[in-house]
Protein backbone atom coordinates (compact mmCIF):
# COMPACT_ATOMS: atom_id res chain seq x y z
CA UNK A 1 0.00 0.00 0.00
CA UNK A 2 2.84 2.55 -0.92
CA UNK A 3 0.01 4.75 -2.80
CA UNK A 4 -0.82 6.04 0.81
CA UNK A 5 2.57 7.53 0.68
CA UNK A 6 2.36 8.76 -2.91
CA UNK A 7 -0.84 10.47 -2.29
CA UNK A 8 0.14 12.39 0.80
CA UNK A 9 3.57 12.97 -1.84
CA UNK A 10 0.53 14.36 -4.11
CA UNK A 11 -0.71 16.74 -1.41
CA UNK A 12 2.20 17.30 -0.64
CA UNK A 13 3.23 19.14 -4.08
CA UNK A 14 0.16 20.29 -4.44
CA UNK A 15 0.93 22.74 -0.85
CA UNK A 16 4.12 23.78 -2.30
CA UNK A 17 2.55 25.06 -5.55
CA UNK A 18 -0.89 26.48 -4.04
CA UNK A 19 -1.36 29.65 -1.75
CA UNK A 20 -3.05 28.51 1.49
CA UNK A 21 -5.90 30.52 1.20
CA UNK A 22 -6.74 28.85 -2.22
CA UNK A 23 -6.20 25.35 -1.47
CA UNK A 24 -9.83 25.21 -1.24
CA UNK A 25 -9.99 26.25 -4.89
CA UNK A 26 -8.27 23.08 -6.28
CA UNK A 27 -10.64 20.93 -8.12
CA UNK A 28 -8.50 18.82 -10.41
CA UNK A 29 -4.70 17.08 -10.18
CA UNK A 30 -3.81 15.98 -13.41
CA UNK A 31 -1.22 12.93 -12.20
CA UNK A 32 0.50 10.76 -14.99
CA UNK A 33 1.70 7.48 -13.97
CA UNK A 34 3.60 4.75 -15.82
CA UNK A 35 2.08 1.51 -16.26
CA UNK A 36 5.55 0.03 -14.80
CA UNK A 37 5.76 2.60 -12.24
CA UNK A 38 3.86 0.09 -9.40
CA UNK A 39 1.35 1.91 -8.59
CA UNK A 40 -2.64 0.72 -8.87
CA UNK A 41 -4.57 3.99 -9.89
CA UNK A 42 -7.65 2.91 -8.51
CA UNK A 43 -5.77 2.55 -5.28
CA UNK A 44 -4.18 5.97 -5.55
CA UNK A 45 -7.21 7.48 -5.92
CA UNK A 46 -8.96 5.88 -2.93
CA UNK A 47 -6.17 6.82 -0.99
CA UNK A 48 -5.84 10.57 -2.07
CA UNK A 49 -9.56 10.80 -1.02
CA UNK A 50 -9.29 9.55 2.21
CA UNK A 51 -6.05 11.92 2.73
CA UNK A 52 -8.59 14.91 1.63
CA UNK A 53 -11.10 14.18 3.68
CA UNK A 54 -12.05 16.99 6.09
CA UNK A 55 -9.74 19.10 4.91
CA UNK A 56 -9.54 22.48 2.58
CA UNK A 57 -8.63 20.39 -0.41
CA UNK A 58 -11.22 17.61 -0.16
CA UNK A 59 -12.89 18.92 -3.26
CA UNK A 60 -10.13 17.95 -5.33
CA UNK A 61 -10.12 15.57 -7.70
CA UNK A 62 -7.48 13.55 -9.24
CA UNK A 63 -7.03 12.81 -13.02
CA UNK A 64 -4.84 9.85 -13.37
CA UNK A 65 -3.43 9.67 -17.20
CA UNK A 66 -1.46 6.08 -17.84
CA UNK A 67 1.23 5.88 -20.02
CA UNK A 68 2.36 2.60 -22.17
CA UNK A 69 5.67 0.90 -21.67
CA UNK A 70 7.94 2.29 -24.58
CA UNK A 71 11.39 1.27 -25.52
CA UNK A 72 13.72 2.54 -27.54
CA UNK A 73 16.73 0.08 -28.77
CA UNK A 74 20.17 0.42 -28.00
CA UNK A 75 21.43 -1.85 -31.10
CA UNK A 76 19.10 -0.14 -34.24
CA UNK A 77 17.31 2.68 -32.63
CA UNK A 78 13.67 1.13 -32.94
CA UNK A 79 10.72 2.98 -30.58
CA UNK A 80 8.14 0.58 -29.74
CA UNK A 81 5.29 -0.44 -26.87
CA UNK A 82 6.39 -2.99 -24.84
CA UNK A 83 3.20 -5.59 -24.19
CA UNK A 84 3.16 -8.50 -22.37
CA UNK A 85 7.07 -7.63 -20.99
CA UNK A 86 8.53 -8.36 -23.97
CA UNK A 87 11.86 -5.93 -23.82
CA UNK A 88 12.77 -7.20 -27.07
CA UNK A 89 13.04 -5.00 -30.14
CA UNK A 90 10.65 -6.00 -32.63
CA UNK A 91 13.16 -5.41 -35.75
CA UNK A 92 16.49 -6.27 -34.82
CA UNK A 93 15.52 -8.95 -31.99
CA UNK A 94 18.20 -6.99 -29.18
CA UNK A 95 17.56 -7.46 -25.62
CA UNK A 96 19.18 -4.48 -25.08
CA UNK A 97 16.59 -1.91 -24.61
CA UNK A 98 15.97 1.00 -22.69
CA UNK A 99 12.82 1.73 -20.53
CA UNK A 100 12.00 5.28 -22.37
CA UNK A 101 8.62 5.73 -20.71
CA UNK A 102 5.96 4.03 -18.77
CA UNK A 103 7.51 4.60 -15.08
CA UNK A 104 6.54 8.14 -15.34
CA UNK A 105 5.17 9.10 -11.42
CA UNK A 106 4.50 13.05 -11.76
CA UNK A 107 1.86 15.77 -10.86
CA UNK A 108 1.23 17.59 -14.29
CA UNK A 109 -1.29 19.64 -13.60
CA UNK A 110 -3.43 21.40 -10.62
CA UNK A 111 -6.82 23.10 -11.80
CA UNK A 112 -8.30 25.63 -9.54
CA UNK A 113 -12.24 26.79 -9.61
CA UNK A 114 -12.77 30.26 -11.24
CA UNK A 115 -13.88 32.38 -8.32
CA UNK A 116 -10.78 32.99 -6.71
CA UNK A 117 -8.41 32.28 -9.38
CA UNK A 118 -7.51 35.58 -10.65
CA UNK A 119 -6.47 36.06 -6.71
CA UNK A 120 -3.14 33.67 -7.79
CA UNK B 1 -10.52 27.58 -14.40
CA UNK B 2 -7.01 28.51 -13.59
CA UNK B 3 -4.50 26.03 -14.57
CA UNK B 4 -1.20 25.55 -12.63
CA UNK B 5 1.40 23.41 -14.93
CA UNK B 6 4.06 21.94 -12.85
CA UNK B 7 5.28 18.34 -14.22
CA UNK B 8 7.08 17.65 -10.93
CA UNK B 9 7.52 13.70 -9.71
CA UNK B 10 5.82 12.79 -6.92
CA UNK B 11 8.62 10.63 -5.15
CA UNK B 12 11.33 13.67 -5.95
CA UNK B 13 12.00 14.48 -2.03
CA UNK B 14 12.67 10.52 -1.98
CA UNK B 15 15.01 11.10 -4.71
CA UNK B 16 16.95 14.16 -3.46
CA UNK B 17 17.74 12.43 0.02
CA UNK B 18 18.90 9.34 -1.67
CA UNK B 19 21.11 11.16 -4.02
CA UNK B 20 22.43 12.20 -0.67
CA UNK B 21 23.13 8.70 0.86
CA UNK B 22 25.06 7.76 -2.51
CA UNK B 23 26.79 11.03 -1.84
CA UNK B 24 27.97 9.57 1.40
CA UNK B 25 28.27 6.17 -0.01
CA UNK B 26 30.50 7.51 -2.45
CA UNK B 27 32.70 9.76 0.16
CA UNK B 28 33.71 6.16 2.48
CA UNK B 29 33.84 4.41 -0.87
CA UNK B 30 31.32 2.46 0.24
CA UNK B 31 29.44 -0.32 -1.73
CA UNK B 32 25.85 -0.13 -1.23
CA UNK B 33 22.96 -2.93 -1.95
CA UNK B 34 19.35 -2.63 -1.46
CA UNK B 35 18.60 -6.41 -1.06
CA UNK B 36 15.08 -6.60 -2.00
CA UNK B 37 12.46 -9.68 -2.33
CA UNK B 38 9.37 -11.17 -1.29
CA UNK B 39 8.61 -11.83 2.38
CA UNK B 40 11.12 -15.71 2.85
CA UNK B 41 12.65 -15.38 0.03
CA UNK B 42 15.65 -15.32 2.30
CA UNK B 43 17.59 -12.47 2.65
CA UNK B 44 18.31 -12.22 6.16
CA UNK B 45 20.19 -15.85 5.22
CA UNK B 46 21.58 -15.06 2.25
CA UNK B 47 22.88 -11.89 4.50
CA UNK B 48 23.82 -14.37 7.30
CA UNK B 49 25.99 -16.69 4.71
CA UNK B 50 27.51 -13.77 3.09
CA UNK B 51 28.81 -12.53 6.89
CA UNK B 52 29.97 -15.80 7.10
CA UNK B 53 32.20 -15.82 4.39
CA UNK B 54 33.42 -12.49 4.00
CA UNK B 55 33.36 -10.89 7.33
CA UNK B 56 37.24 -11.10 7.66
CA UNK B 57 38.11 -9.87 4.24
CA UNK B 58 35.56 -7.35 3.63
CA UNK B 59 34.25 -5.06 6.57
CA UNK B 60 30.54 -5.13 6.29
CA UNK B 61 27.57 -3.02 7.92
CA UNK B 62 23.95 -4.39 7.72
CA UNK B 63 20.78 -2.05 7.78
CA UNK B 64 17.91 -4.11 8.41
CA UNK B 65 14.10 -2.73 7.44
CA UNK B 66 11.01 -4.49 8.67
CA UNK B 67 7.76 -4.12 9.65
CA UNK B 68 7.91 -4.80 13.27
CA UNK B 69 10.32 -6.66 15.68
CA UNK B 70 13.90 -6.39 15.45
CA UNK B 71 14.43 -9.80 14.84
CA UNK B 72 16.64 -9.95 11.84
CA UNK B 73 19.27 -7.69 13.87
CA UNK B 74 19.27 -9.69 16.26
CA UNK B 75 20.27 -13.15 13.83
CA UNK B 76 22.62 -10.63 12.07
CA UNK B 77 24.25 -9.17 15.11
CA UNK B 78 25.41 -12.62 16.32
CA UNK B 79 28.26 -11.80 13.46
CA UNK B 80 30.14 -9.00 15.24
CA UNK B 81 28.72 -6.13 12.63
CA UNK B 82 27.45 -2.83 12.84
CA UNK B 83 23.58 -3.52 12.36
CA UNK B 84 20.60 -0.47 12.83
CA UNK B 85 17.60 -1.80 12.75
CA UNK B 86 14.41 0.56 10.64
CA UNK B 87 11.06 -0.78 11.75
CA UNK B 88 8.64 0.66 10.01
CA UNK B 89 5.52 0.47 11.51
CA UNK B 90 3.57 -0.74 8.90
CA UNK B 91 5.11 0.78 6.39
CA UNK B 92 5.70 -1.59 2.93
CA UNK B 93 9.21 -0.26 1.94
CA UNK B 94 11.83 1.45 3.21
CA UNK B 95 12.74 4.89 2.55
CA UNK B 96 15.41 7.15 1.53
CA UNK B 97 15.02 9.22 4.75
CA UNK B 98 14.53 5.98 6.65
CA UNK B 99 17.79 4.74 5.53
CA UNK B 100 19.55 8.40 6.20
CA UNK B 101 18.38 8.17 9.48
CA UNK B 102 19.74 5.20 9.96
CA UNK B 103 23.50 6.24 8.74
CA UNK B 104 23.24 8.89 11.06
CA UNK B 105 23.60 6.11 13.92
CA UNK B 106 26.35 4.32 12.13
CA UNK B 107 30.04 4.86 11.71
CA UNK B 108 30.91 4.57 8.27
CA UNK B 109 34.36 5.04 8.29
CA UNK B 110 36.31 2.11 7.12
CA UNK B 111 33.04 0.34 6.03
CA UNK B 112 33.69 -1.34 2.52
CA UNK B 113 29.81 -3.15 2.28
CA UNK B 114 26.46 -2.01 3.41
CA UNK B 115 23.48 -4.28 3.22
CA UNK B 116 20.42 -2.38 3.53
CA UNK B 117 17.36 -5.39 3.39
CA UNK B 118 14.39 -3.82 2.07
CA UNK B 119 11.11 -4.81 3.68
CA UNK B 120 9.96 -8.44 2.02
CA UNK B 121 7.87 -6.83 -1.02
CA UNK B 122 8.68 -7.10 -4.20
CA UNK B 123 6.35 -4.48 -5.16
CA UNK B 124 6.79 -1.49 -3.45
CA UNK B 125 10.68 -1.27 -2.92
CA UNK B 126 11.11 -1.38 -6.69
CA UNK B 127 9.85 2.72 -6.88
CA UNK B 128 12.03 4.00 -3.79
CA UNK B 129 15.92 4.78 -4.33
CA UNK B 130 17.99 4.64 -1.10
CA UNK B 131 21.01 5.66 -2.73
CA UNK B 132 22.08 2.30 -3.29
CA UNK B 133 24.93 1.08 -5.78
CA UNK B 134 22.65 -1.27 -6.91
CA UNK B 135 19.15 -3.73 -5.92
CA UNK B 136 19.84 -7.18 -4.97
CA UNK B 137 16.85 -9.59 -5.74
CA UNK B 138 16.31 -12.65 -4.26
CA UNK B 139 14.05 -15.17 -5.74
CA UNK B 140 13.51 -18.35 -3.79
CA UNK B 141 12.58 -21.29 -6.10
CA UNK B 142 9.62 -21.80 -3.58
CA UNK B 143 7.69 -19.16 -5.21
CA UNK B 144 7.87 -20.18 -8.76
CA UNK B 145 9.61 -19.63 -12.36
CA UNK B 146 6.70 -17.05 -13.09
CA UNK B 147 7.91 -14.37 -11.13
CA UNK B 148 10.08 -12.36 -12.91
CA UNK B 149 6.79 -11.76 -15.38
CA UNK B 150 4.54 -10.52 -12.57
CA UNK B 151 6.91 -8.50 -11.03
CA UNK B 152 8.75 -6.52 -14.16
CA UNK B 153 9.63 -3.55 -12.30
CA UNK B 154 11.64 -5.20 -9.39
CA UNK B 155 13.63 -7.42 -11.85
CA UNK B 156 14.02 -4.58 -14.31
CA UNK B 157 15.51 -2.25 -11.54
CA UNK B 158 17.89 -4.90 -10.10
CA UNK B 159 20.99 -5.55 -11.06
CA UNK B 160 22.06 -9.15 -9.64
CA UNK B 161 19.11 -11.94 -8.91
CA UNK B 162 20.19 -14.77 -6.24
CA UNK B 163 17.48 -17.58 -7.20
CA UNK B 164 17.70 -18.82 -3.81
CA UNK B 165 16.79 -22.46 -1.87
CA UNK B 166 17.91 -23.95 -5.04
CA UNK B 167 18.13 -27.42 -3.01
CA UNK B 168 14.38 -27.54 -3.20
CA UNK B 169 14.27 -28.12 -6.81
CA UNK B 170 13.68 -31.78 -6.70
CA UNK B 171 10.79 -31.43 -4.47
CA UNK B 172 8.91 -28.66 -6.81
CA UNK B 173 7.12 -27.41 -9.66
CA UNK B 174 9.89 -24.56 -10.53
CA UNK B 175 11.98 -24.78 -13.50
CA UNK B 176 15.17 -22.88 -12.79
CA UNK B 177 16.05 -22.46 -16.53
CA UNK B 178 12.77 -21.21 -17.06
CA UNK B 179 12.87 -18.22 -13.65
CA UNK B 180 15.74 -16.77 -15.25
CA UNK B 181 14.92 -16.96 -18.90
CA UNK B 182 11.88 -15.67 -17.23
CA UNK B 183 14.35 -12.98 -15.41
CA UNK B 184 16.64 -12.31 -18.40
CA UNK B 185 13.82 -11.36 -20.97
CA UNK B 186 12.89 -8.53 -18.38
CA UNK B 187 16.13 -7.28 -17.83
CA UNK B 188 19.03 -8.55 -20.07
CA UNK B 189 21.74 -7.31 -18.04
CA UNK B 190 20.96 -9.30 -14.62
CA UNK B 191 24.08 -10.92 -13.37
CA UNK B 192 22.44 -14.47 -11.48
CA UNK B 193 23.82 -16.99 -9.10
CA UNK B 194 21.97 -19.68 -7.50
CA UNK B 195 22.42 -20.10 -4.20
CA UNK B 196 21.23 -22.12 -1.01
CA UNK B 197 21.83 -20.95 2.67
CA UNK B 198 21.24 -24.44 3.37
CA UNK B 199 23.71 -26.42 1.90
CA UNK B 200 26.46 -23.16 1.07
CA UNK B 201 25.62 -24.26 -2.33
CA UNK B 202 26.27 -21.16 -5.08
CA UNK B 203 27.50 -18.76 -1.83
CA UNK B 204 31.35 -18.63 -2.87
CA UNK B 205 30.37 -17.47 -6.18
CA UNK B 206 28.12 -14.96 -5.10
CA UNK B 207 30.74 -13.65 -2.45
CA UNK B 208 33.53 -13.75 -4.75
CA UNK B 209 31.80 -11.66 -7.07
CA UNK B 210 30.84 -9.47 -4.21
CA UNK B 211 34.18 -9.16 -3.08
CA UNK B 212 35.34 -8.44 -6.34
CA UNK B 213 32.50 -5.30 -6.29
CA UNK B 214 33.33 -4.00 -2.82
CA UNK B 215 37.41 -3.81 -3.38
CA UNK B 216 36.63 -1.97 -6.69
CA UNK B 217 34.27 0.69 -5.03
CA UNK B 218 36.92 1.43 -2.00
Amino acid sequence: MHELSIAQGIVDIIGQYVPEAQVADVRLVKVRVGQMAGVVPDSLDFCFGAIIDGTPLRQARLHIEETPVRSQCAACGEVFAVEDVAFVCPVCGSGDVSVISGTELQVVEIELSERQAGAI
Amino acid sequence: MSIITIERKVLEKNDEIASRNRALFKQHGILALNLVSSPGAGKTSIIERTLERLGKDLKVAVVEGDVQTDYDAQRVARYHVPVVQIVTNGGCHLEAKLVQEALSQMDLGGLDVLIIENVGNLVCPANYDLGEAMKVVVLSTTEGDDKPLKYPNMFRNASVLLVNKIDLVPYLDCNPATLKSNALQINPHLQIFETSCTTNAGIADWCGWLKEKGARTS
